[in-house]
């Protein structure tokens, strides 16, 4: 088609602007190259993976053989372990700690700081640098924020002659101390996320609703809150599938103990996998963790889609 | 907001949520002050009285130790190794198929499309069992190859790139056809230079996300001299108050994490865009 335009440039131009548009979209094989290269990690290196890993939770495998078919046995093995139970029961409860606090603490952020003043920007700086830091270094400052006699938490209770709350090994708190930790890592996103959607508001709303004499109350309850509905269900979501990934901070913090109280269904299947190298048990704890974010992610694909279509 | 306040004026609410966010950002701050003053300070007088941080003397011995004993050279140049190639791999892969999404047609391409953004929605933890068992029989852990390819992976570039290359009117790549110029010229030459704020900031993203990632590089690089920076740091962090003194701990933290913090300060606009980019897809 390229070669039929070099050799007649001038009949393609007697036609019109039509007749080449037509030609450039028609489906040819050898465009197909453009997508090649990334088409051949995504189907090697995700894809093939992912079959790999649902065919694998079938067996009982060990790294270097796929051993034997044992149908569902892993996923026997699994309703019948009380720590992968004892897993999700904690996962949920991570979730439950954090992500409502994160679309509150976010939704305040961005509520104070959605104004145009310098000390707004910087405080917004403020609040989304911590998520640029990796686990390894947040759950290092968390640490030493909890560890008793030289933290900071038991320096300032030591102030008032009071003993600080373990964080890390009481078990009623250490999942609690982790999701603080989690919390002062990701608060950026969901307040980012909140300052975006409060700047698509149109301005001119608000400026009926101050000649209406409202309130600062009412405005808010009757247009800001429902303006940013959608973001604050989004939010929740983007959360909840971000949160179920719970990993580093706990491996890192308590090595999901005392009593495996703050082992995530991804330390579990770092423990079976990696440290047990029972992959066929590893890989059926990790398909039932992609089914859980399956469904959180189908939900978000909704709720963008519904955002869409209105728009 | 601003509207209503310039009318009702500064009440004793706005005093009370200035209050809070000043709140809020002092336990932003201070847990990182913190960091900073112990890792000043030599480790015995901090575990006489920790309350020592708060006055002179301050050493950098802590900061010396860090540079001169450990590895974290070795775990930087490795952590540099591993982000820059898979920021590169990740830049060309995605913008070529982003191109040939969004611009070419051939066949299956819409069923491809929906296929790669179904990869969205899938986990690592979904893969990395699989993965790790094939990268065993392939050799590759230990290796940057190792490090590096499974990223390669990520539909996400993709995703990015594709909208954007949309986002450029199609009469460029018509005018640009009338004037005999191949597909690939007019990829390289009109439409590239176009994409390069999303170049950035798809680049940052991923720079970012691959020197902050945890999970696969433990997995994968179990020889000390092929550790990360994120998995070199969370292996001395072992016995904490034990071993090598609180101090210590907290030198390599700010080493570590000072750089990204003031890339950070830099890239702002472009970080930002990119993780909410990344999170609304």
């Amino acid at each position: 088609m390229v070669d039929r335009l070099a050799t007649s440039p001038t009949a393609t131009l007697a036609v019109g602007v039509r007749a080449p548009t037509a030609d450039i979209y028609a489906p040819q094989w050898r465009n197909f190259i453009f997508v090649a290269p990334f088409l051949f990690f995504f189907t090697t290196l995700l894809l093939f993976p992912l079959l790999w890993g649902m065919w694998l939770s079938f067996h009982k495998a060990d790294t270097f053989s796929s051993g034997n078919f044992v149908g569902l046995g892993n996923y026997a093995r699994l309703y019948h372990d009380k720590v992968f139970l004892q897993s999700i029961w904690n996962t949920f409860y991570f979730a439950l700690l954090t992500v409502p606090t994160l679309a509150l603490i976010g939704l305040f952020l961005a509520l104070c700081l959605n104004r145009r003043t310098r000390t707004a920007a910087v405080l917004r700086t403020l609040f989304f640098s911590s998520s640029v830091l990796s686990v390894t270094i947040v759950t290092l400052i968390w640490r030493i924020v909890f560890i008793p006699n030289v933290g900071l938490l038991s320096t300032i209770y030591g102030w008032f002659g009071a003993t600080a709350p373990a964080f890390i090994s009481d078990p009623s708190l250490a999942m609690i101390g982790i999701a603080i930790a989690t919390i002062w890592w990701c608060i950026g996103l969901p307040m980012m996320l909140f300052l975006s959607a409060l700047q698509q508001i149109p301005q001119d709303i608000y400026e009926a609703a101050a000649l209406d004499n409202a309130n600062r109350w009412q405005t808010l309850r009757s247009i800001t809150l429902p303006s940013i509905k959608r973001t604050f269900i989004l939010v929740i979501i983007i959360q909840i599938v971000l949160q179920f990934q719970l990993f580093g901070q706990a491996w890192l913090m308590t090595r999901g103990g005392p009593n495996n109280l703050t082992k995530p269904i991804v330390l579990y299947i770092y423990d079976t996998a990696f440290r047990r190298w029972d992959l066929g048990l590893g890989a059926a704890a990790s398909e039932i963790l992609f089914i859980l974010i399956l469904v959180a992610a189908m939900a978000q694909y909704l709720v963008t889609r519904s955002r869409g279509d209105q728009a | 907001m601003s509207a209503t306040a310039s009318i009702e004026g500064r009440a004793f609410g706005d005093h009370l949520l200035l209050a809070l966010v000043i709140l809020l950002s002092i336990v932003m701050i201070a847990p990182v002050l913190w960091v900073i003053g112990l890792s000043l300070k030599d480790n015995t007088e901090l575990m006489a009285d920790p309350n020592s941080v708060f006055h002179a003397p301050y050493t950098l011995k802590n900061y010396i130790n860090t540079v001169g004993t450990s590895s974290v050279f070795i775990w930087v140049r490795n952590s540099i190794i591993v982000s820059g190639g898979l920021t590169l791999g990740t830049l060309i892969l995605s913008s070529l198929a982003g191109y040939g999404f969004a611009r070419l047609n051939f066949p299956g391409r819409d069923v491809l499309f929906v296929i790669v953004l179904f990869g969205l929605a899938v986990p690592e933890q979904a893969v990395l069992v699989a993965r790790h068992q094939i990268f065993s029989m392939l050799k590759f852990h230990n290796t940057y190859q190792g490090l590096i390819l499974p990223g390669l992976s990520a539909p996400f570039g993709v995703f990015l790139m594709t909208q954007y290359f949309k986002a450029i009117p199609k009469e460029l790549d018509e005018a640009a056809m009338l004037d005999n110029a191949s597909r690939l010229r007019i990829f390289w030459k009109v439409l590239l230079p176009l994409t390069l704020p999303a170049q950035a900031t798809l680049g940052i993203f991923t720079f970012l996300g691959a020197w902050n990632d945890y999970f696969w590089p433990l997995i994968s690089a179990t020889r000390k001299d092929m550790f990360t920076l994120t998995v070199g740091m969370a292996s001395t962090q072992t016995n904490f108050a034990q071993s090598e003194g609180i101090g210590f701990l907290m030198a390599q933290a700010v080493f570590a994490g000072a750089p990204i913090l003031i890339v950070y300060l830099f890239f702002q606009k472009y970080i930002v865009t990119a993780v909410s980019g990344a999170a609304v897809r």
